[in-house]
């Protein structure tokens, strides 16, 4: 295992990809898998707001609408916006902590797996035409009823995707917890580390109740059972608690990464420290912490009685302190910084105002009174657009230009990047910052169409203009992706000159070993502590160099997740069809074969010896 | 492959391993008798109530046997799961969190979904 390229035929290339268990190629794989559902989503919400154009539109049929939305926030939230924050999580966070890979590096292509067949299962439902149209919350009383498959391809789909998410948000712990390098106490680990570690924890305690739920629902659907049905004793509302005790916690396993990649980017590019490390980090607890006691603030007008929503508005408006501080400590931290405007950083500056903005509208909504005018109105379609396009997004796309060249070893084009910025933002502000209005002026969400006169038409033309603006940003970054990728460029450890933490004394991208010798952590910042030293290589070796042990590559990740792929489809056709069952039985007996499989025969992986890492080190004339 | 390389214990060391063995062995056979003694007693109170013997209501045994249940879920975790041991802050706190958010879904769920004044 030499990391001097050899040709290899297309096979090779393809089982290396299918078998991987390295850190780096599993988060590039989520990468890419989650970018696809990103531009599948972004065309579904581009249909969407094509036939809101017009008034009464008939572009697209009523149901389909119904099956847009609901697939839109199915795919942007569960197999978009996660996946790529695993990807970056997967990529960053070892490196940041000075590890060879995660803790459990089989898990983690397992993981990756299941996130992709759960994510395909969802999607093969446009193929069949029976397609999820619940909305993405699935609310019960409307699911159960929604003939056809379609809640079926939801509740499975999400089952298998929501597993994978599960184990790998507890090897991102386990890997925190154990493997960081000599000297990376917790209050050395940089800011994107930390709310990884808060992220996966949210994850450990938010997919249990998912996964109840999704049983559930299957089991009404599928076998019979009548949790939700309150003709038989079920009770309908229990979905909507398990639902939002779930997806509260997950809003905030979405933005935290965020929070933490632009708690890297700032620093970076103001050449300043973090402002208030110790409080960024007491904040980001905070809001883990918080963000399990407010969930009931969603369903303010299902009727819980007026002494619960007086308590769950009070927990829900606590949760702008923590925030505030944060968003506090990133002014402060630009705060007499020398800036350099590179596009992470524009990213990071136009976040502050935009997730300001979501997050002052959702404090207006935590006030239950007010959350009565509001409810089901188009404000709250621009307040959640607004934290999650203003906050995640714009940090996903912060971390594209950021660790661009860590991942892929090529920067992207610093003025195409910033025309992506531009485009973007103001397509951004244009669509979601007018929908504020729309629901003032009355105008309900999740409607496929309206009628012309109600005042509503100049807004919902500007929204979709908007909208136009946002899709060319992306081909832009799509465009620039493919256009840095043909010229490669190579560039050296830290190609943004100004980098803080491990992942930039690295090679871009990193050595499949990721350090050849194990790191020795002397401060936070730990790089910019080393070259303000005078070390260029920014490191300061913790042991002399020695083989190093590999985990083996191995399909039986992908083999297994297939298995849960077809036994979905089983469960599905199990009373129309005679393969129904059959199937159902074969694909849960492949898992259970696979993961036998897996315990039966020893892998004890593999080492690099000593004579190859000092070529490695020869060769590409690295780390000292 | 890498170099693997025999440690050998300090007379010192081999006893005080030895001793720290002997009361973990120790203490693991008085919870164990513990353990047996509260299963025991939750059994026999049940039977007493059974046997409509007066002082053993419902409102006694109940509360008595979940009370137990918990204790001998905590000598099960510390005692047999060596959570007392060092090295189990991490384990410890993900428990009670998870416990502390299980615990305050069913309270409000209990309080704003099966019983609420609203509906009563």
């Amino acid at each position: 295992m030499s990391s001097v390229a050899q040709k290899k035929g297309f096979g090779a290339w393809l089982w290396e990809w299918l078998t991987t268990v390295d850190h780096k190629k599993l988060g590039i794989l989520y990468f890419l898998g989650g970018g696809f559902f990103f531009v599948l989503g972004g065309i579904e919400a581009m249909l969407i707001r094509i036939q809101l154009l017009q008034p009464e539109s008939d572009l697209i049929s009523a149901g389909l609408f119904n099956q847009l939305i609901t697939m839109h926030g199915t795919t942007m939230i569960f197999l978009a916006a996660m996946p790529i924050l695993f990807g970056f999580m997967n990529v960053i966070m070892p490196l940041q902590i000075g590890a060879r890979d995660l803790a459990f590096p089989f898990l983690n292509s397992l993981g990756f797996w299941m996130f992709m067949f759960g994510g395909l299962f969802l999607n093969i439902s446009w193929f069949t035409g029976q397609v999820p149209d619940a909305g993405w919350t699935s609310y019960t009383s409307l699911a159960i009823t929604s003939p056809g498959h379609g809640m079926d391809y939801y509740a499975i789909g999400l089952q298998i995707a929501g597993a994978g998410s599960l184990m790998t948000g507890i090897n991102f712990l386990v890997t925190i917890i154990n493997m960081r390098a000599p000297g990376m106490t917790y209050m050395r680990m940089p800011l994107f580390t930390w709310t990884t570690f808060i992220a996966s924890a949210m994850i450990l305690f938010a997919f249990p109740p998912l996964t109840v739920g999704l049983f559930f629902l299957t089991f009404d659907r599928l076998f019979g059972g009548n949790f939700f049905d309150h003709t038989m004793g079920g009770n309908t509302i229990i979905w909507e608690h398990i639902f939002w005790i779930f997806g509260h916690p997950e809003v905030y396993i979405l933005i935290l990464p965020a929070f933490g990649i632009f708690s890297e980017v700032f620093p970076t590019f103001a050449r300043k420290r973090l402002f208030g490390y110790t409080s960024m980090v007491f904040a980001t607890v905070l809001i883990g912490f918080l963000g399990f006691m407010v969930w009931a603030h969603h369903m303010f007008t299902v009727g819980l009685g007026s002494t619960a929503n007086a308590i769950f508005a009070v927990a829900t408006m606590a949760i702008a302190v923590p925030t505030g501080v944060k968003i506090f400590n990133w002014l402060l931290t630009m705060w007499g910084g020398s800036i350099k405007v590179t596009t992470p950083m524009l990213y990071a500056i136009g976040f502050i105002p935009s997730f300001v903005m979501g997050g002052v509208t959702g404090v207006m909504q935590g006030a239950a009174p007010l959350d009565y005018q509001l409810h089901d109105s188009y404000f709250i379609v621009a307040h959640f657009h607004y934290v999650i396009v203003g906050g995640v997004v714009l940090g996903i796309l912060a971390a594209t230009h950021y660790w661009w060249p860590k991942m892929f070893g090529t920067m992207l084009n610093e003025a195409l990047g910033k025309i992506t910025f531009w485009l973007f933002f103001i397509g951004f502000h244009l669509t979601f910052l007018i929908q504020h209005w729309l629901g003032f002026w009355g105008m309900p969400r999740r409607v496929f169409t309206y009628m012309d006169g109600q005042g509503w038409n100049l807004a919902n033309y500007i929204s979709t203009v908007g909208a136009f603006f946002m899709a060319a940003g992306v081909i832009v970054l799509v465009i620039n992706a493919i256009m840095t990728t043909v010229k490669n460029e190579r560039v050296g450890n830290d190609p943004w000159e100004d980098g803080r933490t491990l992942e930039w004394a690295t090679q871009s991208p990193p050595l499949f070993y990721n350090f050849p010798q194990t790191p020795l952590v002397r401060g936070l910042d730990t790089v910019w502590l080393e070259k303000q030293e005078g070390n260029k290589s920014g490191i300061t070796p913790a042991v002399p160099i020695q083989d190093i042990h590999m985990p083996n590559g191995s399909i039986i990740p992908f083999l297994m997740s297939f298995g849960l792929f077809i036994a979905g489809f089983g469960a599905m056709f199990r009373l129309e069809t005679a393969w129904g069952l059959p199937l159902l039985i074969f694909g849960l007996l492949w898992t259970f074969v696979t993961m036998s499989l897996r315990s039966v025969k020893d892998d004890l992986g593999y080492y690099v010896s000593k004579e190859e890492i000092l070529q490695d080190i020869k060769h590409e004339g690295g780390q000292k | 492959m890498a170099n693997f390389e025999i440690y050998e214990r300090s007379q010192s060391e081999q006893e005080l391993m030895k001793l720290r063995a002997k009361r973990g062995m120790r203490s693991q056979v008085i919870m164990f008798s513990l353990m047996i003694f509260l299963t025991l007693l939750s059994f026999s109170i049940v039977l007493a109530s059974n046997a409509e013997i007066i002082g053993f209501s419902k409102f006694f045994v109940i509360p008595v046997i979940l009370l137990f249940a918990a204790v001998q879920v905590g000598l099960q975790l510390y005692y047999f799961m060596h959570m007392n041991e060092e090295g189990h802050g991490f384990a410890e706190m993900f428990i009670f969190t998870g416990a502390l958010l299980a615990f305050l879904i069913i309270l409000t769920w209990v309080t704003i979904v099966w019983w609420n004044p609203v509906y009563v």
